[in-house]
């Protein structure tokens, strides 16, 4: 199952000066909940069948070195890259060859737990105990950014009940602001923007002084889409985390860095040189609902350190999820 | 755009290219090495199976003919393969003999569709003199209209659009009638971005496919796609089907196995490369020309092709005159610095050249500098640029106040004009200047000096 937003997120109670919405009724509550899991495990059913047939098939032979050749392909499949790939499939077979696994079923529990382990690092909560919490998003052009703010917007809003200040530091794609507006407007959050083309810092500094001045819970501040080569833009991206950190010294608190999971072996380029910029906290992993395994995000906690926290499994408002490793692990190899 | 795939193709080929002769563990090493270099660029398992395999059966059978050396020889069946593999010379978009030529956009979300279809529509009206209109069908993504008039006026075109209320297949009708009645060469359909499994909007896709019945669906998809290519071209190659690929995001270090990939399962043509935000980067993709960039040739043919766009020819017939006559002065020099400057950042124009593109990749151009000297020469009085000997102290203090810079960089600057005319006058003279001390390196450019090892 995945995690609940409430093990995402550590709040301190303070939080719900704001009353939690009204809710249905806790009947209609857990068939609501029922509904949004059997659509998160469809939408993974469908990451886990390319998989589950090079991986069974694999696993109910003999472990030769074809069935690590297959297993090492599987997991390429899933885009986890060569490195990843190589050493938990050499810790595989390290371990069968000292007898210690036996047969498909073990090896396949140990896979999915090696996956799991590797996707597991870092500090993987999100801490909403400062007033107001910034959290910056960032990104790759077409990641998602401005969805999955619009989206974690909605959740503090209806989730927990928080009041939300939400910024529009997009200032360069057209229309930028305007989706963003459209976002603020569904969610209910106050929104904070300059014109088009604006510096993105002032932007970001607006919304942290609407945030302190208004006693927001947290502050959710989205930036124009940048190629991680693009100097000047991550630049750019390092001087709006700086103009926060000048109003707020431990600001941003957060930092999500959006990764697409249909991205290849470029994400851990992505991730490498957006770090370098700003420190990141975490990974979304967006676009999780097509057919894309999201490997990368494996290749990107194992050399980088840096954990997914947030899922995005499809269009809708509830299909931003926070991660869960072994469930991730299992989907990507079926079992 | 592959530069690290080129790295490792030729860290592989290293120790092959070095000898004389081929043996067959040689073979295998380097193949580990390719295998290992193609899918950490993102080509597909299946594909790279296949490649490595053809290639090695090719060089373990091949002859020694003429003058290459059997190292020589598994680079140029690496290179043949690699272009057949990527379509040989390349396509382009052909036009209806009845206008208007209709295209219509398809891709997964953030894959680019929207900037894609506004360079596109930049792009024909410039280079094929074509009247171009674009109709917003994306009726999903906040704002996306809003967006696609605001780069699509950029572009030049006409933009067709009804608001986010109506039906996207509606539109795309009504988009075709009034290009047909108000005579557009051209008109290219925006449309949602999709899943490739979700079938109501691949559903939906089709429908505006049957119902304009466009003579192009070009598929745009992200350089940065991982294994997962394959399966969205299959997907929407069986939906919708479609007849050109677009690659985007080209201009970030992703090296673009996904066109590998692509090419070699639907052997749909890549048209077009999208190369950068500004909506005049974007160009005919060269499969033959990236197969070469591959494996570290360069992309000469780009460099030329920019150059003969940027290339003034009355400006250069005066210049030369200016040359022999040795009237260069500082406003020439601004000329030509903004003509080089027209080809685009420095760093992607090194990034093109051959063997220098290893080197130098790290080195980071600081395009302010241009500016610098740019603002330094224009704070200078006309005469003051034609003859720099004029300059003294107080005019330096002045031209370094008026330029914002300091009267140390003045001086560089005139420093090396100096010394630069000084060059111009030995060649426009007839002598061979000492060329390698200004390259900082022997070696005429253009030549691929390291395959000629």
């Amino acid at each position: 199952m995945a995690r609940e937003w409430s093990d995402l997120f550590i709040v301190d109670g303070r939080g719900s000066e704001h009353p939690r919405p009204v809710r249905a009724s806790d009947d209609g509550e857990r068939e609501r909940r029922g509904g949004r899991f059997r659509r998160l495990r469809e939408n993974l059913r469908r990451t886990r069948q390319a998989l589950t047939a090079e991986v069974q098939a694999t696993l109910f032979e003999e472990l030769d070195d074809e069935t690590w050749e297959r297993l090492e392909e599987a997991l390429i499949y899933a885009d986890v890259g060569a490195r990843t790939t190589a050493q938990v499939v050499e810790e595989l077979e390290r371990e069968a060859g000292a007898g210690s696994l036996t047969g498909g079923p073990q090896l396949t529990e140990r896979l999915v737990e090696l996956l799991a382990d590797t996707a597991r690092t870092g500090q993987d909560t999100i801490d909403l105990r400062a007033h107001p919490t910034v959290i910056l998003v960032a990104g790759v052009n077409g990641t998602g950014k401005t969805t999955t703010v619009g989206k974690l917007a909605w959740h503090l809003r209806q989730e927990l009940g928080l009041s939300v200040v939400m910024a529009a530091a997009d200032t360069f794609r057209a229309a930028g602001i305007e989706q963003l507006e459209i976002w603020a407007h569904r969610s209910g959050a106050t929104f904070v923007s300059r014109h088009p083309g604006a510096d993105p810092g002032a932007v970001a500094y607006d919304a942290v002084e609407v945030g302190m001045r208004e006693g927001a819970d947290v502050v959710l501040i989205d930036t124009a889409g940048r190629l991680h080569t693009q100097q000047d833009l991550m630049g750019e991206l390092a001087k709006v985390s700086r103009v926060i950190a000048k109003q707020i010294p431990d600001a941003p608190h957060e930092t999500l860095l959006t990764v697409d999971a249909t991205t290849g072996q470029n994400g851990l380029l992505q991730a490498r040189l957006f770090s370098e910029a700003v420190p990141v906290t975490g990974l979304v992993l967006t676009k999780l609902d097509g057919t894309a395994k999201g490997g990368i995000a494996l290749a990107i906690a194992q050399e980088l350190g840096i954990p997914v926290k947030l899922i995005g499994i499809g269009e809708r408002l509830e299909d931003l999820r926070p991660f869960e490793p072994a469930e991730f692990a299992r989907a990507l190899v079926a079992a | 755009m592959f530069e690290t795939l080129s790295d490792k193709l030729q860290t592989a080929l290293q120790d092959v290219r070095g000898r004389g002769t081929l043996t067959e563990s040689d073979v295998t090493a380097a193949m580990r090495e390719i295998r290992l270099a193609l899918l950490e660029a993102d080509v597909n398992f299946k594909v790279v199976r296949e490649f490595t395999a053809a290639i090695k059966e090719k060089a373990l059978g091949a002859e020694v003919i003429g003058k290459l050396n059997p190292g020589q020889q598994v680079v140029k069946i690496v290179s043949d393969q690699l272009t057949e593999l990527m379509g040989g010379a390349g396509g382009d978009l052909s036009f209806s003999p009845r206008p208007p030529t209709i295209v219509v956009m398809a891709g997964l979300q953030g894959s680019g569709k929207t900037t894609a279809t506004a360079k596109l529509a930049r792009y024909l009206r410039e280079q094929r003199s074509a009247s171009v209109a674009v109709a917003a069908c994306d009726l999903q993504r906040p704002a996306a209209v809003d967006q696609l008039v605001k780069v699509g006026k950029q572009a030049g075109a006409d933009v067709y659009e009804r608001g986010t209320d109506a039906d996207p297949v509606e539109v795309a009708a009504w988009a075709r009638d009034r290009a047909t009645t108000e005579g557009k060469d051209v008109l290219i359909i925006d449309t949602s971005g999709r899943l490739h499994i979700d079938r109501e909007l691949m559903d939906e896709l089709a429908r505006i496919k049957k119902t304009v019945k466009p003579h192009a669906v070009l598929l745009v998809v992200d350089a940065m796609t991982g294994q997962d290519a394959v399966a969205v071209a299959e997907e929407f190659g069986e939906a919708t089907g479609f007849d050109g690929v677009v690659m985007t995001k080209l201009d970030g270090d992703a090296r673009g196995g996904a066109a590998l990939s692509v090419k070699a399962i639907t052997g749909k043509p890549i048209l077009f490369a999208s190369t950068g935000e500004k909506l005049d980067q974007f160009e005919r993709f060269h499969p033959d020309r990236m197969a070469q960039r591959i494996l570290g040739m360069g992309d000469v043919m780009t460099l030329i092709e920019k150059a003969q766009d940027a290339y003034d020819e009355d400006q250069a017939v005066a210049l030369e005159r200016k040359l022999r006559k040795q009237q260069f002065g500082l406003d020439d020099f601004l000329d030509q610095l903004r003509q080089v400057r027209r080809l685009g950042p420095l760093q992607s124009l090194l990034g093109m050249i051959p063997g220098i593109d290893k080197q130098l990749r790290n080195v980071r151009v600081d395009e302010r500098e241009f500016d610098r000297i740019q603002a330094i020469i224009l704070s200078m009085t006309p005469s003051e640029r034609r003859h720099p000997e004029l300059i003294n102290g107080s005019r330096r203090l002045r031209i370094a106040r008026g330029s914002g810079t300091n009267v140390q960089a003045v001086k560089a600057l005139i420093k090396q004009f100096e010394q630069m005319r000084k060059v111009m006058r030995q060649v426009a003279a007839g002598r061979m200047p000492d060329l390698g001390a200004l390259m900082g390196g022997g070696g005429a450019p253009g030549a691929p000096t390291r395959l000629g090892r």
